[in-house]
């Protein structure tokens, strides 16, 4: 991991620069328009000095990001609802809850379809196939519905990240039920062992590695299901809301705030589930 | 209330019928019928439940009135479609995949940048681009080309990512043999590592189908002309029209199959080498 840091920082420095570029030009066209209306000549100097510092401009400059990130974060209240944290929070909740219901459903359809023949080969098409429906796409159709039923609040947001979460863990789990040799499991047999001690002792150890890689998957697809979730609610709280009030208001800084805030929230998540595992993998002797 | 019970009876029936069959030896048949009447299963069951119950309409519509729906305005269909799916979800595919894989190949002629870039390409993979969708609206207006630039920006890292391994994943002998045919850098290119990539682009390939899909039609709730199946969903939800949106649904769904389909069959040929394959 050492030895790529510093091909990493290059990328990424090289992808600031890339973007310092693209807000010079894209915002440049709104400063010389302005100029020009007043009447006054430009240097390259004001243009340059105007285009990295505009309200609304066109693509914000990364350190205008960075300043509205630390403005909506650290200098508010975190209960005040300019409050990146407190949008977070709400985001963050229904990720994990959803997150925690779709792992659940997506290991018992793996220990069924791993233990059911029928299971195997009825379930597994139909789980392929719920994938190609764009959930996403019907999500605000789930709340309006769910909304209408009389529940609305964490859960609907939850079930659209459980659907999206489960298929991961799924595919993933079955795999690594599947992953003890059949001479591992022939001794089992030749001691004597039960289809249920098999599984405690066999297949679920085995499957830990597979289990943290789907979950991996899984808790990112969890918080595009939450913040899609958000967006049909009417914009009332979430990061997903803070991206629609932004695009309707033409608030540009405060959709790539909004934006990096699930940037950053995804990795902190992805790096959250990557620390469980390497400990468990490590604990368990299975680490690499 | 006899309408529930017929929906146990199937469901129970079914559930019979697929036990029997998938006891027996596996073959083609069984293969697809198991699936099948899993797939039967559940409209009928949905059917039965939604009438029995009487649930409302605005709620769950009934298969029946769905298809009702779709066969009555098939043309409005065609427009969402062309407008969403070709226009909108292909072109971004076309141009973001094939982005991807004239990248990959140039990243790929050097170590550091390929180190530097897996990393930060398997992040952003994980990222939700969905989110950029309203920044993507803004910058190119209501029309498809906005869509379209959402799914460039959904689909290139996923695929990226899997050309760059792919592209590393010919052995060193294998290359070392190429060498000693004297071969040049874009001989062993196209006729090593090209092919020798083709499962892993394969796999960035399906994953992006959905992807694309996905991506067009969510980009269509922050502003799009008054067509397209992401706007239709949201307009007709706001009437409470939920059978159209389940016809948009539906024809998402066998258009989503279809494409991801069709990959997985352009794969089976290009990889029949593969191991995976052979068995």
């Amino acid at each position: 991991m050492r030895h790529s840091l510093i091909p990493v920082l290059v990328v990424v420095a090289a992808i600031l620069a890339v973007w310092y570029v693209c807000a010079f030009t894209l915002n440049s066209a709104w400063t010389k328009d302005q100029a020009a209306r007043a009447g006054v000549e430009t240097g390259f100097s004001e243009l340059l000095a105007d285009t990295m510092s505009q309200e609304r401009p066109r693509l914000p400059a990364p350190h205008q990001v960075a300043e509205e990130l630390w403005k909506t974060t650290i200098e508010k209240k975190i209960t005040s609802k300019r409050s990146l944290i407190y949008h977070g929070w709400v985001t963050l909740s229904s990720t994990v809850l959803g997150f925690f219901i779709g792992t659940a459903l997506g290991i018992l359809l793996a220990v069924g379809i791993v233990h059911n023949r029928a299971m195997d080969m009825g379930v597994m098409p139909w789980a392929i196939a719920s994938q190609t429906i764009p959930i996403l796409a019907i999500a605000p159709m789930i709340i309006v519905v769910l909304h209408s039923i009389g529940i609305s609040g964490l859960l609907p947001k939850a079930i659209i990240s459980a659907y999206l979460s489960f298929f991961p863990v799924v595919v993933g789990m079955v795999a690594g039920f599947r992953s003890p040799d059949p001479i591992q499991i022939d001794l089992l047999k030749t001691y004597n062992a039960s289809r249920n001690e098999i599984f405690w002792k066999l297949r679920m150890p085995a499957s830990m590695p597979y289990l943290f890689t789907s979950l991996k998957v899984g808790i990112a697809a969890s918080l595009v299901g939450a913040i899609v979730g958000e967006l049909p609610t009417g914009a009332v709280a979430g990061l997903g809301a803070r991206l629609l009030a932004g695009s309707y208001y033409g608030q540009t800084l405060q959709i790539w705030s909004a934006l990096m805030g699930t940037a950053i929230l995804a990795a902190l998540l992805v790096g959250a589930i990557g620390l469980a595992q390497s400990a468990t993998l490590n604990r368990m002797g299975m680490a690499r | 209330m006899n309408l529930v019970i017929l929906a146990i009876v199937i469901w129970l029936a079914a559930w019979g019928a697929n036990i029997y069959l998938s006891s027996r030896k596996r073959t083609p048949v069984t293969q697809i019928a198991v699936p099948a009447l899993f797939g039967i299963t559940i409209i009928a069951m949905w059917e039965c439940l939604v009438r029995g119950l009487g649930v409302p309409g605005v709620i769950l519509p009934a298969p029946a009135a769905i298809s009702a729906r779709i066969s009555v305005s098939t043309d409005i269909l065609w427009t969402d479609f062309v407008q969403t799916v070709l226009k909108g979800a292909l072109s971004g595919y076309v141009i973001g995949c094939g982005s991807a894989i004239l990248v990959a190949v140039a990243v790929d002629r050097s170590r550091f940048l390929k180190r530097g870039l897996l990393p930060v390409g398997n992040f952003l993979a994980a990222l939700p681009i969905i989110g950029t969708a309203p920044i993507f609206v803004m910058w190119f207006g209501f029309g498809w080309q906005s869509k379209a630039s959402v799914v460039v920006a959904m689909v290139f890292f996923p695929m990226l990512v899997n050309m760059v391994q792919g592209l590393a994943s010919s052995e060193p002998m294998q290359r070392d043999i190429m060498k000693t045919y004297n071969a040049s850098y874009w001989q062993t290119l196209t006729k090593l590592r090209m092919p020798a990539a083709m499962p892993f682009a394969f796999n960035g390939l399906k994953i992006s189908t959905t992807l694309a899909l996905i991506g067009a039609i969510v980009a269509e709730f922050f502003g799009s002309p008054i067509q397209g199946m992401g706007f239709r969903i949201s307009t007709e939800v706001g009437r409470l029209a939920l059978d159209m949106v389940w016809a948009e649904i539906a024809v998402a769904a066998v258009t989503g199959t279809f494409f991801f389909g069709l990959v997985a069959l352009a794969e089976r040929g290009v990889t029949f080498w593969h191991p995976s394959r052979r068995g």
